[in-house]
């Protein structure tokens, strides 16, 4: 093959041009993947009392919920779902079973109709002693949640103690959610 | 006893491509070194004993024997046949085993059926495709064994994923699979020229087929992958920009490139580095997209199977791998010459302007997907949607579309605009008379940008066949006009999706009739059916267009009950002018069922198009290939000949 016309195809460097921008994703992928495990947003309100609110309640024959309520001096497990989310069906056998282990659970219902809600509580069970119906997303808001389902345990000063993002699932999200029960009362 | 086999085949495999890369390089060093003759037969058992090992994991998922860990944690006995068999790749550890046998197999073909190398080259090149499958080897056997045991063996499997449990997913997997591995054989043949530096048309003609191949499959798999999300998630969209979607894309993007570019090396013996570049390149992109999708590090609706160790691992292999071809390249590049020159107006001027749009969306769609990985190290969270994705592909896509039109119709080295002029009335009438027809329907200015390039590119497309003789037309021509004819058509199909879709989700009751676009639809029952492995609520709906005798719609609320899942199992009628896309939901409190509908004209055209671009390549591929046959034995007669003279 006689190549005619010989110059070089580029100056060196640019030649070096692709390896050292591979070399850069290298590096940013690594830092990706050593970094801890947790890649979930928490709230900025953990450790926070509760925002101030009240909600009418969501269902009939279960009262609605206010801030008050939740700094009784008992701990409570605040869980955020609504009838239109399949994960909360998902969900509603783990929060049976705290609610069987004597945690208090209340709920927020999200943007919910209450017909609708009532055919989720008949399908799924009923763990709820309260609900509250956040009908424009304010407490999800204020509280810093970022979806349906997710669960806050809330100590008896009203303070935020733990969060769970997303369905509780596993028997270790249980126990994580009973530890966490355990520690806000203590 | 199979798996003990899989495993053992696995293992002898992977020490003869250690002996396949050593043969290679000792041979390369000195040329008359014995191991140099066995180096193509190591390649050719190699294939054959990963191609046994993944027959015998397909055969212990066929008979579901429990004891095989994979098997347990994916298949359940009572799935049907045809998802036992999916299952095998539908999981980590299995399509880690496909890669790793269509890498083998990949080499083993070039080393049975690539005549035009030269013998370093090919000694270079599967010492290069030894040494990626080294990698993965070790990666499979010590991090991903797929043929690890269970004791005790568990009493029944866990199941597949019911989304996964589709006919397209049997078949869509392995064909991107072919796609993304086959791009190995571009790579290890770009390493090999420049090991060599034996950077040629001869290496262009060479390489082309296995760059085909491996696109014509790429494409075919995107195509399916994108109707499949497009009919079982019932989401009616046929893109998301999701990171495994994107994944996907990437090689496809560089390996498009790298099809026109090798066609101007091996006309012109111009855009030499470049060439090997982006044979590099691609299949860079195929590992990249591996790594970003297996290793958890985005967050995807494709939920693998993460393990952090595992990621370590692929990104190790990653760095070894693409670093070392980009310091080859690096150290080489500067000694291979630019090659022939080019006027501004020429073929190959349009093919550099694709290249560079191509890698301009490239470059729009790898930074959309690390974005979000770069924020993060940065300390913020962002994700990249549509918004950004699809405007700022647009940029490029344009006018690469544009020059579409006009490309192929130039000549090789120096051509004049002036002498096309007349050939382009067409094109620019029918991109005129649609984008204007579109706009007056109050259609949005990029939909009918896209209606209006669509309608250009048809003609504009065919326009190369024009003055000539269409029955000597060679078949890499009829290849050309075909895949840009689908490219049109799949942007019609495209645009006028988001422009014309009519979309109503409602609530009815058992006989009552909705309308949407020119459909009536009538809810004419609900009725509970069985299958194998799951129950059903169906909706049996009577859908009539325009008035005409009402056609059966039977969309699906599936519960599986292995593992337990509720899939949607929507019901499409497609005509030539559009597809009813039905969607059953939940009951309402009220007794009122949920639907979902959408009538979604021409958005067929989107896939036909895509398998057009497919059928554009075969067309090539035989053509290429046809071509090398009757070379070789013209070449094999004269050889014999003068054998016989000498005699």
């Amino acid at each position: 093959m006689n190549a005619p016309a010989i110059k070089p195809a580029a100056s060196r460097w640019v030649l070096w041009a692709p390896l050292g921008l591979f070399a850069l994703f290298v590096g940013v992928v690594m830092v990706a993947l050593l970094r801890p495990a947790d890649r979930e947003i928490r709230s900025a309100m953990l450790g926070k009392p509760m925002p101030q609110f009240t909600l009418a309640p969501a269902a009939a024959g279960l009262p609605g919920l206010a801030h008050a309520d939740l700094a009784d001096g008992k701990v409570h497990l605040v869980n955020f779902f609504a009838s239109w989310c399949v994960p909360c069906a998902v969900e509603a056998p783990q929060l049976a079973a705290l609610k069987a282990a004597g945690v208090d659970v209340v709920g927020i219902a999200i943007r919910d109709r209450p017909e609708d809600l009532a055919v989720f509580l008949r399908r799924h069970g009923n763990p709820f002693s309260r609900i509250g119906a956040d009908n424009d997303s304010r407490v999800q808001f204020e509280i810093g949640s970022s979806g349906v389902p997710e669960s806050f345990v809330i100590d008896g000063k009203g303070v935020i103690r733990y969060q769970h993002i997303g369905v509780i699932q596993s028997r270790a999200d249980i126990d994580a959610i009973l530890s966490a029960v355990k520690e806000a009362g203590a | 006893m199979i798996a003990t086999l899989g495993l053992a085949a696995l293992w002898l495999a992977a020490a003869l491509a250690v002996l396949q890369l050593v043969g290679a390089i000792v041979t390369l060093r000195r040329a008359d070194n014995p191991l140099g003759a066995v180096v193509r037969s190591v390649a050719a058992v190699q294939g054959g004993l990963v191609a046994v090992s993944f027959a015998c994991l397909i055969w212990v998922f066929l008979e579901t024997d429990l004891s095989v860990k994979l098997v347990s944690e994916n298949s359940h006995s009572l799935k049907p046949l045809l998802f036992k068999f999916a299952a095998t790749w539908g999981n980590h550890e299995g399509s880690m085993l496909l890669w790793v046998s269509i890498m083998a197999l990949g080499g083993a073909c070039v080393a049975l059926f690539e005549r035009r190398l030269s013998e370093p080259a090919m000694l270079a090149t599967l010492a290069a495709q030894a040494f990626v499958s080294i990698g993965f080897y070790a990666f499979l056997l010590i991090a991903s064994n797929p043929f690890a045991r269970l004791d005790p063996v568990p009493a029944e499997g866990r199941g597949l994923n019911p989304l996964l449990q589709d006919t397209g997913l049997a078949f869509h997997p392995p064909t991107l699979y072919i796609g993304y591995v086959g791009l190995s054989i571009a790579f290890s043949f770009a390493v090999g020229a420049l090991i060599t530096r034996e950077v040629s048309p001869a290496f262009a003609r060479a390489m082309r087929p296995w760059v085909l191949g491996a696109w014509i499959f790429l494409t075919l798999g995107i195509v399916a992958g994108s109707y499949w999300a497009y009919y079982t998630l019932g989401w009616g969209g046929w893109w998301f920009w999701d990171p495994v979607e994107n994944a996907s894309l990437m090689p496809w993007l560089a390996a498009t490139a790298l099809l026109h570019s090798v066609s101007v090396l091996a006309a012109r013996n111009a855009l030499r580095a470049w060439t090997v570049m982006l044979g590099v390149i691609a299949f860079s992109m195929s590992m990249v997209g591996t790594f970003l999708v297996r290793s958890g590090v985005l967050v995807s609706v494709h939920a693998f199977a993460v393990d952090p160790l595992r990621g370590q691992f692929i990104l190790a292999l990653l760095a070894i791998n693409i670093g070392a071809a980009l310091t080859v390249f690096a150290l080489r590049a500067a000694s291979i010459s630019e090659g022939e020159r080019f006027a501004l107006a020429s073929r190959e001027t349009a093919l550099v302007f694709n290249n560079v749009m191509l890698s301009g969306i490239l470059g729009i769609v790898l930074v959309g997907t690390l974005y979000p990985l770069l924020a993060e190290a940065m300390g913020a969270r962002v994700s990249v949607g549509p918004p950004y994705f699809n405007a700022a592909s647009a940029i490029f896509a344009v006018p690469m579309l544009l020059v579409l039109c006009v490309g192929p119709l130039l000549g090789w080295r120096r051509d004049r605009l002036s002498r096309l002029t007349w050939k382009l009335w067409l094109p620019l009438a029918a991109a005129i008379s649609a984008a204007a027809i579109a706009l007056t329907q109050g259609v949005s200015v990029l939909s009918a940008l896209g209606l209006g390039l669509g309608a250009a590119l048809i003609p504009a497309s065919m326009l190369p066949l024009v003055g000539r003789n269409l029955r000597t037309a060679k078949l890499p021509l009829w290849g050309m006009v075909t895949a840009h004819l689908g490219v049109g058509l799949a942007l019609i199909g495209m645009a006028s999706d988001s422009a014309f879709t009519r979309e109503k989700l409602i609530a009815i009751n058992v006989g009552q009739t909705v309308a949407v676009g020119p459909w009536q639809i009538k809810l004419a029952r609900i009725a509970p059916v069985a299958g194998p492995n799951w129950t059903a609520l169906e909706a049996g709906i009577e859908a009539s267009y325009d008035g005409a005798t009402p056609i059966k719609l039977a969309p699906q609320d599936r519960a599986f009950w292995a593992p337990p899942q509720q899939v949607n199992h929507s019901a499409l009628s497609t005509r030539w002018n559009g597809q009813l896309y039905v969607v059953l939901g939940q009951q309402a409190e009220d007794g009122r069922w949920q639907l979902r509908l959408w009538w979604k004209p021409f958005v067929i055209l989107i896939w036909l198009g895509g398998l057009m671009v497919a059928l554009g390549g075969l067309l090539a591929l035989l053509g290429r290939v046809a071509s090398d046959l009757r070379r070789t034995i013209a070449i094999d007669k004269i050889a014999f000949r003068r054998k016989k003279q000498g005699r």
